[in-house]
């Protein structure tokens, strides 16, 4: 049978194989088809798979996971040509669930970006606009999704990675717990933020992927025992509360469009039956993003240097090694890794290590107390997910402290390792607003649970308008 | 300027990157600009927190030591730029 992929769930497809009107090939093929029709203008993919390897509903990698035989470049010239020798866990997971690989998606070099523009690769486009960004750095896994073009993806998030472009391309997006994903075999950026989270058109979908990549593993010493994963069905927020943080709304920069859209669906959980109330995240907000760029980058000028021409990737010949280490890091790193390298190697430097990275760590404990507090009253907390819906390619690229501000409501919840799930609310100037959920440790179950509800709710349609 | 171009040359040796005078001027004003805005993380007293540097409460995780499989010396030098004997070379320190 020729299946349509454009608007296609995961649960849908998952049917299709089970009873047997589409085999797991003939649904590979078909997003192999769609991707030759529609990611010329996208570049949602840096490659694809050619055949379906496992029984299942086809799933689609950011360029961040290991995936044993095939290119694995996080987007970065200087991983150019490597072939992992072994799987990451997710995709070991993703192998022994009969999930087919279709392919490796396009992000910011090392998941350092808010647009996709920083892959060394070209941009991704927003399947809603090409002239826009499909937001970062899991732009090209986002961009597939909404586009048909993937059933279901994995994408990575350190600082807002999965939830921003989730929002930005009017899909669903979890952050998950830190710990509660494996991050071995991943492309490592900040190693105490990266979790590895689910992109998807629907929140049952995501409880789906979820539950087949969560859980323990020996391999990741910091990864914890998972709760059992509930697919959601309740229609009604009952019995929930549900805190408004009232910086994270009222934060500058968020346009008008988006906060009527993020108001709106505050209302609405209300008329579901949660009860609605507001509070105060004063310093997770104000500091959260300064915090957030000293401790990534030191973490990743630390991760980075591995990369220096010896065991794979790019080597440029120099007279003696240390030639070889500087040019080959020179031509391989792009401008956003380099900046970032840099920063922090400073702020972990003598003389500057209590100031920056030392500092940024208290700042930390006090952004992870402070949401202890709220949800002492709240089971969720809610507020937009992006300031702003998806901007125009090359609006933001020679800017760097502009791009940063994108993850700006998205960063003090990573800070604290709290799960974060996106969900689009509506569209502002035609484009997706996303409504961020925000949980305690561990707290998925409730995620899914409201975003389902309001899901079906506000039944947003997640193909994009020119695509229908 | 919160960093001068002598320190921008000092970081990125320590990191092992050859800058071009280019990319030298670029970064100064960048990360000058990126340095003062982080630096507002010095306007809070903390001096009586402790620092985070994992989200989990969570503490050493001890394995046996006993041999499991791991890559044979093929698979880990696949990827390698060059090699020589079975192991990876690289030109003289």
């Amino acid at each position: 049978m020729s299946v349509e992929t454009l608007r296609l769930k995961a649960e849908e497809a998952s049917r299709l194989v089970e009873s047997g009107e589409a085999s797991a090939a003939e649904l590979h093929a078909a997003y192999l088809a769609a991707i030759e029709e529609r990611d010329g203008e996208l570049n949602s993919y840096l490659r694809t798979v050619p055949e379906a390897d496992g029984a299942g509903v086809p799933i689609a990698f950011k360029d961040v996971i290991s995936s044993r035989g095939v290119e694995t470049t996080a987007g970065s010239k200087i991983l150019s040509g490597y072939v992992p020798v072994f799987d990451s866990t997710v995709a070991a997971r993703c192998r022994e669930a009969g999930l087919p690989l279709i392919g490796k998606t396009n992000m910011d070099e090392f998941a350092m970006g808010s647009s996709t523009e920083n892959s060394a690769f070209g941009p991704t486009r927003n399947p809603w606009d090409p002239e826009r960004v499909p937001g970062g750095s899991s732009g090209g896994s986002a961009a597939a999704v909404a586009a048909g073009l993937a059933p279901w993806a994995l994408g990575s998030d350190t600082g807002g990675s999965v939830k921003q472009p989730a929002s930005l391309c009017g899909i669903v997006g979890l952050r998950p717990t830190y710990g509660t994903v494996s991050r071995y075999g991943i492309v490592a950026f900040a190693s105490s933020l990266d979790q590895i989270g689910p992109m998807t058109k629907t929140v049952r979908d995501n409880a789906l992927l979820y539950r087949i990549v969560a859980g323990k593993d020996p391999n990741d010493t910091t990864t914890v025992d998972v709760p059992p994963v509930e697919i959601p069905e309740a229609e009604d927020l009952k019995g929930l509360r549900v805190g408004v943080p009232r910086e994270l709304n009222e934060a500058e920069g968020i346009e008008p469009g988006v906060k009527q859209a993020v108001d709106r669906t505050i209302e609405l959980c209300r008329e579901l039956g949660a009860e609605v109330g507001e509070t105060s995240l004063p310093r997770s907000v104000e500091y959260g993003l300064a915090c957030y760029y000293l401790v990534a980058p030191a973490e990743a000028s630390s991760n980075l240097a591995r990369y220096d021409g010896v065991r794979y990737g790019l080597r440029v010949d120099g007279a003696n090694v240390r030639e070889m280490y500087e040019k080959t890091r020179d031509a391989g790193f792009g401008d956003e890794p380099k900046r970032r390298i840099m920063l922090g190697a400073y702020a972990l430097s003598a003389g500057y290590y209590e100031a920056y990275y030392g500092q940024a760590q208290k700042v930390r404990t006090v952004i992870a107390r402070e949401h202890a507090a709220a949800f002492e009253s709240f089971d969720v907390l809610v507020s937009p997910t992006s300031p702003t819906v998806a901007f125009k390619i090359g609006e933001k690229a020679e800017n760097p402290l502009a791009m940063y501000l994108s993850d700006v409501l998205t960063i003090p919840s990573n800070m604290a390792g709290l799960p974060g799930l996106s969900i689009p609310c509506g569209l502002s100037d035609g484009l997706p607003v996303g409504f961020q959920l925000i949980g305690p440790q561990f707290s998925e179950n409730t995620l899914f649970r409201t975003g389902h509800a309001l899901e079906q709710t506000i039944g947003f349609d997640y193909v994009p308008e020119r695509l229908r | 300027m919160a960093i001068s171009r002598d320190e921008v040359l000092h970081v990125a040796r320590l990191a092992r990157l050859e800058l071009t005078d280019d990319e030298v001027e670029k970064f100064t004003e960048q990360l000058s600009a990126i340095l003062e805005a982080v630096a507002k993380v010095s306007e809070l007293d903390l001096s009586d927190v402790e620092p985070t540097a994992h989200p989990l409460d969570i503490v050493n995780v001890w394995a046996d030591d006993e041999p499991r499989p791991s890559l044979q010396a093929e698979e880990a030098l696949a990827n390698a730029p060059d090699r020589h004997d079975g192991f990876f070379k690289v030109p003289p320190a």
